[in-house]
């Protein structure tokens, strides 16, 4: 199917690519559907982009790369709601506020996007420590990594 | 909504599991202690409102921002 997106214009994607989040995104419940689209190969964001509402894309980023050490544990309800039994289920992704200059943006480390890969269901949750990992974790940490 | 009174030192259960406890009282500051299960995420409201205004926010992006990551993509 295709679908218009925030930044690339009109993308054709697969059914089996949608991820679900059931509660939506906080700020916007009813939205559910999401796809990830990559910004371009050598990029380390993607834009988690709602499959009905063009506008609803948001820049991400993997959190490990920017820090390796983060690290958080889910509760049971929540392996429960996304059906995680193991690990490597999940992929974890971070919502990035860009700014202007760029080196000024800053990641939600406070409330990561949780993505269970095999039965694509999603949640953004909230982190209880949040004095280690603080809703806006400046970006520029990042300069001079790998990527 | 329901709405109890409870003096300091007092509680309240919800459900079999979580106990809400008056733990102390000072002007319009009310200390609270609450016993809940680990699966049991508790945390501030203004939290979870904090990270709806955060998500809005992030969604102002301008178009240019592809090109311009692009551009800079060097430094990241």
């Amino acid at each position: 199917m295709k679908i218009n997106t925030k930044f690339l214009g009109s993308v054709e994607i697969q059914e089996d690519e949608i991820i679900f989040f059931e509660q939506g995104i906080p700020g916007f419940p009813n939205q559910q559907k999401y796809v990830l689209l990559s910004l371009g190969k050598d990029l380390p964001f993607l834009v988690l982009q709602s499959i009905t509402e063009s506008s609803l894309g948001f820049i991400v980023a993997d959190p490990f790369i920017i820090n390796s050490t983060y690290s958080f544990e889910l509760t049971d309800t929540e392996k429960n709601e996304l059906n995680i039994f193991k690990p490597e289920d999940v992929l974890t992704y971070v919502i990035v506020s860009v700014k202007e200059p760029f080196e000024e943006s800053t990641m939600n480390l406070l409330a990561p996007i949780v993505i269970n890969i095999n039965s694509r269901k999603a949640k953004q949750i909230v982190l209880q420590d949040n004095e280690k990992y603080p809703l806006h974790y400046p970006i520029q940490h990042t300069k001079g990594s790998a990527v | 909504m329901l709405v109890l009174a409870r003096k300091k030192g007092e509680s309240i259960m919800i459900g079999d599991d979580i106990e809400v406890k008056i733990v102390g009282v000072e002007g319009d500051l009310i200390r609270l202690g609450i016993t809940a299960p680990k699966s049991i995420k508790v945390y501030r409201s203004e939290i979870f409102e904090s990270i709806q205004s955060e998500n809005k926010q992030a969604l102002n992006v301008s178009a240019s921002f592809l090109e311009k990551i692009k551009k800079n993509k060097e430094n990241y």
